[in-house]
């Protein structure tokens, strides 16, 4: 080091002049702009089409500047709230917490920072962007520096941008243990294995609980709350939550049509939380007895009335479950051998295996439900008995009567319908079937019956000769994706986009394929169901039987004439209020029979309905 | 002799007094007998906030205490919170987080040397100071999207990637501060003026320091060369070479050309961590931040910030939100003991040479 008490040249200052001749390296403001960073953390930006209303943002705030604000008029879709974020900037800190736990990426953070206004209530803000908001987002040869506000801001100016990878969720889902093809097609053993603890800890873990699933539930389950309760490991509390609203959690758990993942906010980039396989999860590792004890809670004194159930199915057990809990006596009539309906008879075991709907109809007779097996009504029991013995009556009986295309030649022999034979194959009993099958339909009951004969038709021939075919193209076809893949793996061939002409026989009479002429609208200009057809377009698929699973119908014969009269039915469904009151104040409906083919729906009516009994009893008196 | 002694308020509001602080001084002629730091103007509570905040959440706080070198306090916090949590940081962040500390050392040695000359009258070399502090928190814009407050570090990692072209921006700034050296040398660290204005003032010895808790460069300028960054290495601290630079006098003007030096390392540090930069992810992704809760326990940690010893210690009793968080800083050390036992028997003219030559922050020192 030099010392620095020896004498310097007196000239070395004069070193610093040649600054003087530099470019200075401050701007000149305003005349000179200086363009904030590209990943800036300036104002924000919100893409409303993206923006599902989740509220996350709000939640994460740690100053609390941002809060939902309902809007008007915004169009109402499904699966998303009608509320935007607003910013408050007397309070935002700019650490864009809120863009990182964004789901669908809709809040950015733009490159915007200057805001000159003479009112304080002007950094009150609800972002938008340029989309929808083409007159306060300019192009930068608009934008003035002078004008410079929130209500100026530049178009295409974004900073500060969710990155899937630096997001504060886990967009993928905890895989799930499910039985490669060529192992599940040999039996009809359930093939989703379920969660391990460890794994639903980790999947209950992702949920962000919006709640917008919650919204979306026809039962409006308390989802994030029971997934909250399986995270914390306390399983008892999370069967209680779910069985304020479901008492078939165990069904549910596995075939629900969940559109609760359906409007998961992240399914909006990744995958939806798997709500359907953690409430199974939960139900399945806390024993029947201890289900029982704790639904008890729920329980009320016991009351005199009686109410007559018809139809053991979903609508039907969860009606008797919600008015056993409050206290009414309840009989159940169903027509079957066991308790169920469609749950047991139409869905194979390998997607709802029996023991499960067991446990969940075991606690429901528990509670004193009485369930009369093997009593038809309208057979062995008349409408009109039930009517008298009892002070409500509830109907659920579904759809229970396939449909058919009434093409030429589909009544002869080696035609059939989806419902008996998977009635059949459910209760054990022999059946004949050929080696190549084609079934009709794009529903889930036509892959429930196709992929249930794939497996008996490998253990009996072995190997899968089975055609699907139906009217819709591949991507409106209406079964659960997940059901056409897994149907696809297991050896179906799946013809989309084609309607059936005429079953085709071979010399001895004998079924021996189906003609098919080419789809080109399923729908009219008025939106009915009126299929128009390519008729150039012919393609044969060979087959000894036929399936038809197009669709099911109800049968309300045993209800007899003078109800029928009485009751509004537009085309084959019950037209009835939001707690399926019918036109006859002592009758209620529920279910397929209200609202079409769904479990959950099914299990809401039932609840609905067992209020709006009780209310009817409570005021009848 | 009759002599009187008579009460002086330095500060909040004075020249040379850096704001958020006042020192009250028993003063006898020009002489100090006794002077009483009086560090509450700043109180804002941030400790007692963060018991409040989830633990995500809390990551946008920490780098407001310190507004001169807020990443420091971000790493401290992040430190803490992996401890307890038991993640482990990818290697490519711990450089990252390297660089963007020793970028935050230059930043705040940096603005120590403006407060330092502005000080002593030596406005070009503050103006050349603060300008050179600017391109740094240009580069922090560039990578983070804050000039100031980065908020660039979480729990697991760091927030994003180092943008397209940052290292080579990085690499240019060096080269360009490194080339202005000289004109730092001669204006400000070999000027006469300097010698004469510091040499002297404030010293401490190594046993007082030491006694009095000091750390940082107070205590390297007496001679000790105590780093946290080489005793107890964190982030790639362990992965690169350094010196750590030390003065014997312990007076003002050692610990100046501590700073001097250390910006000097800083460099060396950020060229190693760009040019043996790994690949590979920057961020470990924790729990959902709204059911995030971390196992019960305690934990202390510490690194070498631009002033010394900064540590954190984190309490979590099993919750979503801290139980308590406890912010050890040097400046409470430097500004408080040190500071009160400096100014003993000091000039009044050099209470501000003293207390910047400690380098205080003050809202440091209430949390």
């Amino acid at each position: 080091m030099k010392s620095n008490t020896e004498k310097k040249s007196a000239l070395k200052p004069a070193k610093s002049i040649k600054y003087l001749f530099q470019k200075p390296i401050t701007f000149r403001y305003p005349f000179e702009t200086r363009d904030a960073s590209p990943r800036y953390r300036g104002f924000h930006l919100n893409d409303w089409e993206k923006c599902t209303g989740c509220g996350n943002c709000a939640d994460i705030c740690p100053t609390q500047a941002i809060t939902m604000v309902e809007i008007k008029d915004l169009p109402v879709e499904t699966g998303k709230k009608a509320e935007r974020p607003q910013i408050d900037y007397g309070r935002c800190c700019y650490c864009g917490l809120c863009v990182d736990i964004c789901p669908p990426g809709a809040l950015r953070l733009s490159r915007d920072y200057l805001h000159i206004d003479h009112g304080t209530e002007s950094f009150v803000y609800l972002p938008k962007d340029e989309k929808l908001d083409k007159e306060h987002f300019v192009t930068k040869d608009k934008y003035s520096i002078f004008q410079a506000n929130l209500g100026h801001r530049r178009a295409n100016y974004e900073g500060f941008v969710s990155e899937l990878n630096f997001v504060l969720f886990e967009p993928e889902r905890t895989p799930m243990n499910i039985e490669p093809p060529e192992v599940r097609i040999n039996s009809f053993i359930e093939e989703v294995k379920g969660y391990t603890a460890e794994k639903a800890k980790e999947e209950s873990e992702r949920c962000l609980e919006c709640k917008l699933c919650e919204d979306i539930c026809p039962a409006h389950m308390k989802i994030s709350d029971y997934i909250n309760y399986i995270y914390e490991d306390n399983l008892e509390d999370s069967v209680k939550d779910i069985y304020i609203d479901n008492p078939l959690p165990g069904v549910c758990g596995r075939v629900c049509t969940h559109k609760c993942e359906t409007v998961c906010s992240l399914g909006k980039r990744g995958e939806p939380v798997a709500i359907r396989w953690l409430k199974r999860y939960a139900v399945d590792n806390v024993d029947v007895n201890h289900i029982e004890d704790i639904v008890q809670v729920f329980a009320s004194s016991k009351k005199q009335h009686h109410i007559a159930i018809v139809g053991s199915g979903p609508s039907g057990l969860s009606a008797a479950y919600y008015l056993s809990l409050m206290g009414y006596k309840i009989t159940i009539y169903e027509a079957k051998p066991m308790a169920g309906g469609i749950m047991r008879y139409g869905i194979p075991k390998y997607r709802l295996p029996h023991e499960a709907l067991d446990k969940d109809i075991r606690v429901i007779q528990d509670m004193g439900v009485e369930i009369k097996t093997n009593s038809a009504v309208g057979k062995d029991i008349s409408f009109e008995d039930i009517r008298k013995s009892s002070d409500a009556v509830f109907i659920g009986t579904g759809f229970m009567k396939g449909r058919s295309t009434r093409i030429p030649g589909i009544d002869s022999e080696g035609c059939y319908q989806a419902l008996p034979l998977l009635e059949k194959i459910s209760s054990g009993e022999d059946f004949w079937l050929g080696k190549e099958i084609v079934v009709i339909g794009g529903g889930n009951v036509a892959f429930d019956i196709a992929r249930s004969l794939t497996r008996i038709q490998k253990k009996k021939y072995g190997e899968v000769k089975i055609t699907l075919t139906c009217l819709e193209k591949r991507d409106e076809m209406l079964a659960d994706e997940e059901e056409i893949i897994e149907g696809q793996e297991e050896g179906i061939t799946v013809k989309p986009g084609r309607g059936p002409k005429e079953v085709l026989f071979d010399n001895n009479h004998k079924v021996k394929g189906l003609r098919t002429v080419k789809c080109v609208k399923i729908f009219d200009e008025e939106g009915k169901f009126n299929p128009t057809y390519d008729e150039s377009d012919v393609e044969d698929y060979s087959g000894e039987m036929i399936v038809e699973a197009i669709g099911q119908a109800p049968d309300y014969s045993y209800l007899g004439e003078e109800i029928m009269k009485k009751l509004e039915i537009v085309r084959g469904k019950i037209i009835t209020d939001e707690y399926g009151r019918t036109s006859i104040p002592w009758l209620f409906a529920g279910g397929d029979i209200v609202h079409g083919p769904d479990v959950i729906h099914a299990i809401a009516d039932g609840h609905r309905a067992a209020q709006a009994i009780d209310t009817y009893l409570v005021n009848r008196k | 002799m009759i002599t009187r002694e008579l009460e002086l308020y330095y500060g909040p509001q004075h020249l040379g007094m850096v704001g958020n602080f006042s020192i009250t001084l028993s003063v006898e002629g020009d002489t100090i007998v006794e002077a009483k730091a009086n560090p509450g103007y700043l109180h804002r509570g941030f400790e007692k906030l963060m018991e409040y905040r989830s633990w995500t959440q809390n990551l946008t706080l920490p780098c407001r205490i310190n507004v001169v070198e807020p990443d420091s306090m971000e790493m401290i916090y992040m430190m803490g919170v992996e401890s307890l949590a038991r993640i482990e940081v990818p290697e490519r962040a711990q450089y990252i987080r390297t660089i963007v500390l020793e970028l935050s050392r230059l930043a705040s040695h940096l603005f120590g040397a403006w407060a330092y000359a502005n000080m002593l009258g030596f406005d070009t070399v503050a103006q050349w100071a603060m300008a050179y502090r600017d391109f740094v928190l240009d580069l922090f814009e560039e990578l983070t999207g804050g000039r100031v407050y980065h908020i660039y570090m979480c729990p697991g990692g760091v927030r994003r990637d180092l943008p397209d072209g940052f290292e080579e921006k990085v690499m240019n700034f060096i080269k360009t501060l490194a080339g202005h050296v000289p004109d730092f040398d001669a204006a400000l660290f070999e000027n006469k003026l300097f010698y004469k204005r510091a040499k002297g003032i404030g010293q401490i010895s190594r046993q007082e320091a030491i006694e009095l808790g000091a750390t940082g460069q107070v205590l390297r300028a007496t001679g000790m060369a105590y780093d946290i960054r080489k005793v107890e290495p964190y982030a790639a601290y362990d992965k690169v070479k350094f010196e750590v630079p030390t003065r014997e006098d312990g007076d003002a003007y050692s610990r100046l050309w501590v700073i001097h030096d250390e910006m000097i390392q800083s460099a060396h540090i950020i060229m190693q961590c760009i040019e043996n930069l790994p690949k590979g992810k920057v961020y470990e992704r924790t729990p959902n931040p709204f059911k995030w809760k971390i196992p019960k326990g305690e934990t202390y940690v510490r690194i070498e910030s631009s002033r010394g010893e900064l540590g954190a210690y984190v309490v979590s009793n099993g919750g979503k939100n801290p139980y308590r968080i406890f912010f050890r800083t040097p400046s409470f050390t430097h500004g408080i003991p040190i500071l009160e036992k400096l100014l003993k028997g000091a000039n009044i003219a050099d209470v501000g040479n003293i207390m910047i030559s400690l380098y205080v922050v003050p809202p440091e020192i209430d949390r």
